[in-house]
């Protein structure tokens, strides 16, 4: 028990857990988007596999950082404009088309990837983000090495959350995003575009669930392997429902899943002789279902999420 | 102006016909990434059908990569048929074995008519096993059962990875994580002499007719069907919907355990922790491109494991990335995807303004 509230009290405990909650907190936030605007995006782990691939070899062909980071969201948004077409004008089976994706953004960066460097074992390593250095913020304690030593990217997940919180709940584009979601005739009537609104914002998600990608390899580690994404996109689309469409809930959940993630990895190294080191590999995925089952019971779907809307249709 | 209106019935011809042209053109846009690959693209099409038609070892290998094609295939119809969408084949191919190879490996010694049986018997229990735990919590919790499947497939292959270092672990492996071998009358036997085509290909056939007849003609597929295309209406004709939710996944869960059964009892003889390359992720294309319907499905898995065995073969020969079978596989998808649109609706063109049509 003292060597928990040890863990815990611990900078470097949390440190990890927001290094960790980057990625997933750029996917929920763009399943979130997406899902308020009523679609289902399981392309998302693809998606993930392409923002970590494109990004990576944008920045290892000579793009630079922030080049890597554009290439990525792009990359991301294209993949994203099939789901949205398939799914919004085309308004077909959301699940179906979300796994097509999945399965064809996974299998476009593998092949890439595998064309790209045909006979290599381990894969050429970049530069990746190193460690914002504010001055003064850095040297606080606790709150320095926490906050102040992150990567750029985690600076831009948590800004994407205000920033997505602002366009949902103070802007007239928000209002209308959140309203397709839930009922596109009445959005229809008011001479707004549904299927205009609905890609949008699943162009824009994708683009952001790319970038959760993208930190992995550019950021997290750096260089790209097979696998590497290893059901993050999954998990993202059981978050989304534990926080309940929220972009401050989805921040807080994927802080707390980051949380519970490093807690097991220093856990593992003190009690790692007793229990088999799956119980800890296992975990996030134990939990993430956990949580869904409770979140379950009392989630708020949007209502129009997975039907489709048809121009004409009453 | 054009308008999108649905077609009175789904066009026979066009469901029939666009599964093929879905096939074609996604191998006709394979053509890309090769030329991309810097292959010779004809030199390559002809190379991947060699590697299926080539000789009758080539045929047959196709035939060994279909079987557990068309168990997935069908555990993904016959579920998707009843909106119950099972993303956890992949999982439950691996408990089913699990199953089979802890039963199988000398835990029992008895002859091969009661062993193989048994074997079959608590591989697809413990498939079935596997598809009920999201079940129930869908039916009971609520919790949606497509994120749940996912997530338990990471589950269920951390799982194993823990059963072949621990309790599964052949002593005899050299340290390797695999699990001794299936007693030898424990296996499915070999259809043909010296090739690796084995007698699961014949169960998954019967399952597929006997999955036909079941939907098509019992009181259970009607349920099924009547559950897929209306719950509330079904629920209000008296059928119970989480009842037959729950027989539903007790049955897509048991079949995707017979894939595994049939991979570890048919073919390999002992279980790894890559025993399957994704069988339970192609399934779902499978069940998409063979319509839902469980003959189709035997033909769908013909052609997805044409298109990985010669893929393969043309890979061998030519330095291409296999990874190009993954890519045709799931491009046919989102083709017969986009194709089932133009089976269920049609484009008219309508006068702006307040014309007639309607």
């Amino acid at each position: 028990m003292i060597d928990i509230l040890q863990i815990m009290l611990s900078e470097s405990f949390w440190a990890a857990s927001l290094r960790i909650a980057t990625p997933l907190i750029f996917g929920v936030l763009g399943a979130l988007l997406c899902e308020r605007a009523g679609v289902l995006n399981l392309g998302i782990e693809g998606i993930f596999v392409v923002g970590a691939m494109t990004g990576w070899m944008a920045v290892w062909l000579g793009a630079g950082l922030w080049g890597g980071v554009l290439v990525a969201a792009i990359a991301g948004a294209g993949f994203g404009l099939i789901h949205a077409i398939l799914t919004v004008p085309l308004g077909l089976s959301q699940h179906v088309s979300g796994l097509g994706v999945t399965l064809f953004a996974t299998s476009v960066s593998y092949f890439t990837y595998r064309t790209a460097l045909p006979n290599v074992s381990s894969p050429p390593r970049i530069e990746p983000f190193g460690a914002l250095d504010i001055p003064v913020l850095s040297d606080l304690p606790f709150l320095g090495p926490v906050l102040f030593q992150q990567t750029a990217l985690t600076w831009l997940a948590i800004l994407m959350v205000a920033i997505v919180w602002y366009v949902l709940n103070r802007t007239a584009l928000g209002v209308a995003i959140k309203a397709v979601g839930d009922n596109p005739a009445s959005v229809d009537a008011q001479g707004l575009s549904v299927y205009g609104l609905r890609i949008g914002a699943v162009v824009a998600g994708s683009a952001l669930m790319a970038l959760g990608g993208a930190f992995l390899t550019m950021s997290a580690f750096d260089a790209f392997f097979f696998g590497m994404v290893n059901g993050r996109g999954w998990i993202c689309i059981a978050l989304v429902i534990f926080a309940s469409w929220r972009p401050g809930k989805a921040l807080l959940g994927a802080l707390l899943f980051g949380a519970f993630d490093a807690l097991q990895v220093r856990l593992q190294t003190e009690v790692g002789a007793f229990l088999p080191s799956q119980v800890f590999l296992a975990a996030p995925f134990v939990l993430s279902i956990i949580a869904l089952v409770i979140a379950a019971r009392s989630a708020d779907y949007p209502r129009a999420l997975l039907t489709p809307w048809f121009k004409g249709q009453r | 102006m054009i308008r999108i209106e649905p077609r009175d019935a789904p066009s026979r011809y066009w469901s029939i016909g666009i599964p093929i042209l879905s096939g074609v053109i996604a191998l006709l846009l394979a053509g890309i990434p090769l030329a991309f690959a810097g292959a010779d693209v004809t030199v390559a099409f002809v190379e991947m059908f060699k590697g299926v038609f080539g000789s009758v070892f080539a045929f047959t290998e196709m035939l060994t990569r279909a079987t557990p094609l068309i168990f997935t295939g069908l555990a993904a119809a016959l579920a998707f048929r009843a909106r119950l969408w099972n993303i956890g084949a992949e999982g439950q191919l691996y408990l089913g074995a699990m199953a089979a190879v802890a039963i199988g490996s000398g835990a029992i010694d008895a002859p091969a008519f009661v062993l193989v049986p048994l074997i079959m018997a608590f591989g697809c229990a413990a498939g079935a096993a596997g598809m009920a735990v999201p079940a129930v919590l869908k039916t009971r919790y609520g919790a949606d059962e497509v994120v749940t499947t996912l997530l338990l497939n990471f589950v269920i292959l951390i799982f194993l990875q823990y059963m072949l270092e621990g309790p599964l672990k052949d002593p005899m492996g050299l340290g390797w994580p695999q699990s001794p071998p299936i007693l030898d009358q424990g296996m499915l036997p070999p259809l043909i002499e010296r090739m690796r085509v084995h007698s699961g290909l014949v169960i998954a056939l019967v399952c597929a007719v006997v999955a036909h007849i079941m939907l098509a003609r019992t009181v259970w597929g009607f349920r099924l069907r009547a559950v897929g295309e209306n719950a509330a209406a079904a629920r209000h004709a008296g059928i119970r919907v989480n009842r037959t939710m729950m027989s539903v996944a007790i049955v897509s869960g048991a079949l995707a355990g017979m894939a595994g059964v049939s991979e570890v009892a048919g073919l390999k003889g002992y279980l790894t922790a890559d025993l399957s390359p994704g069988f339970g992720f192609s399934g779902i294309v499978v069940a998409m491109l063979a319509g839902l319907s469980p003959l189709g499905v035997v033909i769908a898995a013909l052609f997805i494991a044409s298109v990985f065995v010669g893929a393969d073969s043309m890979s061998r020969a030519m330095g291409v990335s296999s990874f190009l079978a993954d890519l045709v596989v799931s491009t046919s998808l989102l083709c017969v995807l986009v194709g089932g649109f133009f089976a269920r609706y049609r484009f008219t063109r309508v006068q702006p303004a307040g014309g007639t049509a309607a």
